[in-house]
């Protein structure tokens, strides 16, 4: 009997502790104001914006050949130790002026072609011997090419150079030099923009309008379109598929490369399984904006990190990821055309 | 088909051989220590097992799996821990955690009927990563990271069972699961399972429910999950913390499905010899002989010029993380699973008919696997592609 009231006492609390969780929600919302507000949608804007760039990446791939592209973000988590190690080879110390803007360009370009070329290659080893089989067992290719790439940034992180901190402790996270400072460059108010806010602005718009124009207005853009909507039409009208499908994995790649070196200089800190959830976040921003749809990575992307910013702000920290999770259930059982896809039509 | 005398035969002295590992290991002193490893090899069989039914028979890849081991694991530990005030035994435990599991799977299962395909995967997945983080963030209830223990360890009529006991009784569950599992393979529910992978459309109009079918499936899936879990909360004495239960242990359980045969009940337990055997015995046994690294001084790295520079960065390079077997964890499992789709799809020991079962030509060498993870459930007639 005593026990019986116990349990029945524990329920109780069980019950009391949910409320308290959903009180924490609430909790700090009270103390928001104007300027709170407007911080954390510029943290947002901009970890959406470099979202967005890796999500162009997965919603390219599956655009064109239905694959869930599990290995994007450990491509981008390998992506931002090759930016460590050139600066590391560069050496960290003189990155001011016209020298560091060069050098910035430098491991910018450098990281997309790196990206890009390992993209492509994965493409070549890991998916194009599975073209004609099922989708599942192309999405589980993918995910033991991700765990190879994470296995790969584990012994990366383990070079002795001073930038690995000697590669004495190869799976801890890695400090990324603050090579722009997170120095105001703004002030509106009482809301500050970053030089780091400015930077990520800086080169994630002027790719997203070269990755319009290329889609848009040039042949292989057309290409790519065409194989997207119907690669056997595609290639009896003389596109060499295959070529198109490497392409589109080369530019996701390297949109890749440039977001995860906008990344590790917004975050200032790389380790090997940061691309998990690199890799989540963008899926989660592609699947909302509708998968296969360039304009909805985008704004899938700028969504998520909105909503991040917004969960870290005004509920807790600790429940950002379930809230991001929650949400991409939520749309894939009730919406998996997401905002701006088509309509699915149900097949049988 | 009825099994022929002499597999009956193979199988009892396979069953001898697993069984007489502790035994032989207290009097042959070998020193290779690897009965508790083995302990392991039967949770993720029957993990293994659990996966299998809902991703082999039925067709419905699940990322999430360590979820439910989870939920397994933390149920027992609630339901057994001196800290809580239930404190049931053991097995009453047990039965209390199966149940939850099952419950568990349908309710992941009753929402997602209408998810197909690899959006379902990544549903199973975004499940499994809620489940981790509510359980670390629910700390009050949960004791967060520290995990919940002490556990009672297992026993049996009374008795608490210690290392080779534990080792017999888990053996017996994963076989008893192991029968079950072909048991139910062959029985009404288990063609039913296995008609929706092959068409959903037919099974349909042959009278089977896929909804329920599925249900099922999920429940069942998620109840030897969760009895895995539960099992090794009891051998461990503790819950361990929610971190334990993450993605890789998802993928880990997919391996072993993968690698052994996808729908094929004696594949998966080999699988799970095969993945686990080289996950905590060769990896582990590999890394004591190698002994500890001594890596280069970086002083010496920065007086050194040229080749010798070279060699000596690769070496240090080398002392700091290659040398170590445990370190190539990632890249046993990632090359399994993209070898075995891209060679072998059907697994080292196929399912009964998995050839013949393949579906039509344009499915092409990945044919079984195209049956068998369930690409049959909607065969894409038009791309639907947004420019």
């Amino acid at each position: 009997m005593q026990q019986t009231v116990a349990a029945a006492e524990f329920l109780a609390a069980c019950a009391l502790s949910r409320v308290d969780a959903v009180g924490g929600f609430a909790r700090d919302g009270l103390l928001s104001s104007q300027e709170v507000f407007t911080q954390q949608l510029v943290t947002g804007l901009s970890n959406g914006m470099i979202i967005a760039l890796i999500a162009i990446g997965y919603t390219m791939v599956y655009g064109i050949i239905e694959l869930i592209n599990f290995a994007h973000g450990d491509l981008c988590m390998l992506g931002a130790y090759f930016a460590l190690t050139v600066v590391g080879a560069l050496g960290v110390d003189q990155w001011a002026g016209t020298g560091g803007i060069m050098g910035l360009v430098l491991v910018l370009v450098g990281t997309a072609a790196f990206c890009g070329s390992l993209n492509w290659s994965i493409n070549r080893l890991a998916y194009r011997p599975l073209r004609k089989a099922s989708k599942l067992s192309l999405l589980v290719s993918a995910i033991g090419a991700s765990f190879i790439l994470v296995n790969l940034g584990l012994f990366w992180g383990g070079l002795p150079m001073d930038v690995f901190a000697d590669g004495t402790s190869s799976a801890a996270p890695k400090a990324f030099p603050a090579l722009v400072s997170a120095a105001p460059a703004a002030q509106i108010g009482d809301v500050i923009y970053s030089r780091t806010d400015l930077l990520v602005l800086c080169v994630t718009l002027p790719l997203m309008v070269a990755l319009t124009y290329l889609v848009r207005f040039t042949k292989l853009g057309k290409a790519m379109r065409a194989v997207a909507q119907n690669p056997t039409g595609a290639s009896l009208m003389g596109i060499d598929v295959e070529r198109v499908i490497g392409a589109s994995f080369f530019i996701g790649g390297s949109l890749g490369g440039f977001a995860t070196v906008v990344y590790s200089l917004y975050n200032q800190t790389v380790s090997f399984q940061m691309g998990y959830r690199m890799g989540m976040d963008a899926f989660i921003a592609a699947v909302l904006g509708g998968i296969g749809n360039l304009p909805g990575a985008v704004l899938g992307g700028i969504l998520i990190g909105v909503i991040r910013s917004m969960s870290d702000g005004y509920l807790e920290a600790r429940w950002t990821n379930t809230v991001v999770f929650g949400i991409l259930i939520l749309i894939l059982v009730f919406r998996p055309s997401g905002l701006l896809g088509a309509k699915l039509r149900e097949k049988v | 088909m009825a099994i022929s005398s002499k597999r009956i035969t193979i199988n009892l002295l396979l069953i001898a051989a697993v069984a007489s590992i502790p035994i032989i290991e207290k009097f042959v002193p070998l020193g290779l220590h690897i009965s508790d490893p083995m302990t392991d090899v039967f949770v993720y069989a029957i993990l293994g097992l659990g996966l299998n039914i809902l991703t082999g028979f039925t067709g419905l890849l699940n990322l999430g799996v360590a979820a439910f081991a989870a939920i397994g694991a933390y149920v027992f530990a609630i339901s057994t821990c001196e800290i809580y005030p239930f404190q049931l035994g053991f097995w009453s435990a047990l039965g209390l955690t199966m149940a939850a599991g099952a419950l568990a799977g349908f309710a992941l299962g009753a929402p997602t009927l209408r998810v197909r395909g690899d959006y379902l995967a990544i549903v199973t997945l975004g499940f499994g990563e809620i489940v981790k983080d509510v359980l670390v963030n629910m700390d009050s209830i949960t004791k967060g990271t520290q995990g919940i223990n002490p556990l009672p360890p297992p026993t049996l009529f009374g008795h608490e069972l210690g290392g080779s006991g534990q080792y017999w009784l888990f053996m017996v569950i994963a076989l008893l699961v192991a029968i079950g599992a072909r048991s139910l393979e062959r029985s009404r529910i288990g063609r039913g399972w296995i008609s929706i992978r092959e068409d959903e459309l037919a099974s349909r109009a042959m009278g089977i429910r896929p909804d329920h079918a599925k249900m099922l499936a999920f429940a069942t899936c998620a109840a030897l999950a969760a009895l895995a879990g539960a099992l090794t909360a009891s051998r461990l004495s503790s819950s361990g913390e929610p971190g334990n239960y993450d993605f890789q242990i998802s993928i880990l359980a997919l391996c072993i499905v993968i690698v052994g045969g996808i729908g094929s009940v004696r594949g998966v337990l080999l699988g799970a010899l095969v993945m686990v055997g080289m996950n905590s015995i060769v990896l582990v046994k590999l890394t004591e002989l190698m002994g500890g690294s001594d890596a280069a001084p970086p002083a010496a790295l920065a007086e050194a010029h040229g080749l010798q520079w070279a060699f000596l960065f690769v070496k240090t390079w080398a002392q700091n993380v290659l040398i170590s077997p445990t370190n190539w964890k990632f890249l046993v499992f990632g090359l399994a699973l993209v070898l075995m789709m891209i060679f072998r799809p059907e697994g080292i020991l196929p399912a009964r008919g998995a050839k013949e079962d393949a579906p039509d030509g344009d499915e092409g060498p990945g044919g079984v696997a195209g049956g068998v993870t369930g690409g049959g459930a909607s065969p894409v007639a038009t791309k639907e592609l947004r420019p």
